[in-house]
């Protein structure tokens, strides 16, 4: 390792730090703005204050907003990693027709567009009364977490090595024993970290959160966000937003410092094997 | 076990032992849960969407809804609306996912290269992926918006504001810079995951050789990592083409320069209230996607056998 390599490979990393970085840098400097110099357009605070974070928080929109995001996002992602575990341990462990095309077809639903389901979705909540619930989140959420499951989860499985269960079975476990025993410890990581990775797209969920929800009931974070009042009738909720965006972004920040690792892994590992 | 069931499909088909149907059994009951609740949370509404795009129905007049046939369809591909929205839609897509691919690389290649702080680039890779598509959204417009205080507009001395001007290149390069700082960690990992298979020893060996980074990058690295890159184009193509969070938060909504499919359908079915019509987009949208995932896949397939075939 030559001082040049060095050199050369530490401006790089400063440069992709920057670039990845400075949009957060930009909304944390605008939410310590006071309300008088939100708009004076320049990088650093002139004056600062936390008046923004006192705003949203006494508003009431926000909190409620939070609560309701991370419970539907919670609610969302452990239904789905639940049924995906079943659906994901037959597909990378058994044999049987049409595990491929369970598995296409879940790639596929990931795709798809959720504008397509908006409509019906109205239409149908009205009536049976899901508008602006939080089921009525819960339920569309289905469509992209448990695909996203499922697709993640099948691959953790097939990287268990298959030698373990037969090794527990001669030794006399009965297959639920070696799947409590052997199996569960070994498969717990991969289900955490896709726990992670759907929490992390139910969370992010604007489509669904915007067209079918009304008021602070069912509103989540990305919804409440974008429909913000200012202050007052004459006010931009420039300062508000800002202030709101960079407290929904510090669990993201301290979720992917801790957990680096694992979420690289858990996205390259289905993508792979194609 | 599943290695004993070739042998015994070749012997005989119609007689499975008791064995291959237990585990065959068990393998639908297991599934049986997720697949039901994928069928009733996708297939039913894009059903029910196909039916309502054959209606004339108002959401203000439930009552009056009545067959109209495919003439929402032809309500829809006649206007310039659509075509035009199409044209946006692709112009985004088209724009974001080349620039991603180029960034996106030279990303994959510093977080599987880099000797130093090779965690600390993947941590910092992984913000832009792991943030709100809308406060991502916000961030841009508001560094771009000379009234809401940007600081873009002020560095370079503009009169104008980029995110509220009436002329559409400058709302597209926000509405494209935002996808691309957003999304390009994604592409960057599954490109990355490709990386990580390509042998040591190809490298070395042409090095030998006297090969220069270039021509090894070239003809080692791109042909071996192929597939990860059709893979990551798919995906990015279709996250793309369904864009509508960053566009509505920056174009606010309501400017038409910037509108895709998707804030189309959003316009039709919740501010015009035109279940019939918005359905009809809804479909085609969906259609969209469809036949831009069949030719990938096509491309693809052909791509995974010739690479076998030359191996």
């Amino acid at each position: 390792m030559t001082r040049r390599h060095l050199f050369g490979w530490s401006t790089t990393n400063l440069v992709v730090l920057v670039c990845t970085l400075f949009p957060i840098f930009w909304l944390l400097m605008l939410s310590l703005k006071t309300p008088a110099t939100i708009g004076d357009g320049r990088l650093i605070p002139a004056s600062w204050s936390l008046a923004n974070y006192k705003g949203i928080f006494e508003q009431g929109i926000f909190t409620s907003a939070l609560v309701n995001s991370i419970g539907i996002a919670l609610i969302s992602t452990v239904i789905a990693v639940a049924l995906a575990s079943l659906a994901a341990y037959a597909i990378a462990r058994l044999d049987f027709p049409g595990k491929r095309l369970v598995l296409t077809a879940a790639l596929a639903i990931v795709m798809f567009p959720p504008i397509s389901i908006v409509g019906p979705l109205f239409d149908m909540w009205r009536d049976l009364g899901l508008f602006n619930t939080w089921p009525g989140l819960i339920i569309p959420y289905m469509t992209f977490t448990l695909p996203l499951a499922i697709y993640t989860l099948s691959a953790f499985f097939r990287e268990i090595p298959r030698e373990l269960e037969e090794a527990a079975e001669v030794d006399g476990a009965t297959p639920f024993q070696a799947l409590v025993r052997v199996i569960a410890p070994l498969a717990a990581p991969g289900i955490f970290t896709t726990i992670i990775l759907v929490f992390i797209f139910a969370w992010n969920d604007f489509v669904f959160a915007f067209t079918l929800t009304a008021t602070s009931k069912a509103q989540t974070v990305p919804a409440a966000i974008a429909l913000f009042p200012g202050a007052s009738q004459f006010t931009q909720p420039t300062g508000s937003i800002a202030a709101a965006a960079v407290v929904v972004t510090v669990p993201i920040i301290v979720l992917v410092l801790i957990f680096q690792r694992r979420i690289v892994a858990g996205l390259t590992a289905g993508a792979v094997k194609g | 076990m599943a290695h004993a069931l070739p042998r015994l499909r070749g012997r005989d088909r119609t007689t499975l032992s008791g064995r291959v149907r237990e585990e065959r059994r068990l393998g639908w009951m297991l599934c049986a849960p997720a697949v039901l609740v994928m069928l009733a949370v996708t297939a039913y509404p894009i059903g029910y969407a196909v039916y309502l795009s054959l209606l004339r129905a108002d959401l203000r007049f439930p009552q009056d809804n009545t067959w109209v046939g495919l003439s929402n369809y032809v309500t829809v591909l006649s206007a310039g609306t659509w075509w035009r929205d199409v044209w946006h839609t692709l112009i985004i897509t088209g724009a974001s996912v080349t620039i991603e691919l180029v960034l996106g690389m030279l990303l994959a290649l510093v977080m599987h290269r880099t000797i130093i702080g090779r965690n600390l680039v993947r941590t910092s890779a992984l913000v832009p992926y792991g943030i709100i598509t809308v406060v991502a959204a916000f961030a841009w417009r508001f560094a771009w918006s000379t009234a809401e205080g940007g600081f873009v507009p002020k560095i370079f001395g503009w009169s104008f504001d980029p995110t509220a001007t009436t002329e559409p290149f400058w709302n597209y390069v926000v509405v494209i810079l935002t996808e691309v700082w957003k999304t390009t960690p994604f592409m960057a990992l599954l490109l990355m995951a490709g990386l990580t298979l390509v042998p040591e020893e190809l490298h070395e060996a042409a090095k030998v050789d006297g090969a220069t980074a270039w021509q090894r990058f070239w003809r080692i690295t791109i042909p071996l990592i192929k597939p990860a890159i059709l893979v990551a184009v798919l995906f990015r193509t279709l996250d793309a083409f369904r864009i509508f969070d960053s566009v509505y938060i920056i174009s606010a909504g309501n400017n038409p320069n910037l509108e895709t499919v998707s804030v189309l359908d959003y316009n039709e079915l919740l501010t015009r209230l035109n279940l019939g019509v918005g359905s009809a987009i809804s479909v085609l949208i969906f259609l969209c996607v469809v036949l831009i995932a069949f030719f990938f896949v096509k491309g693809l397939g052909t791509s995974l056998a010739q690479q076998r075939g030359e191996a």
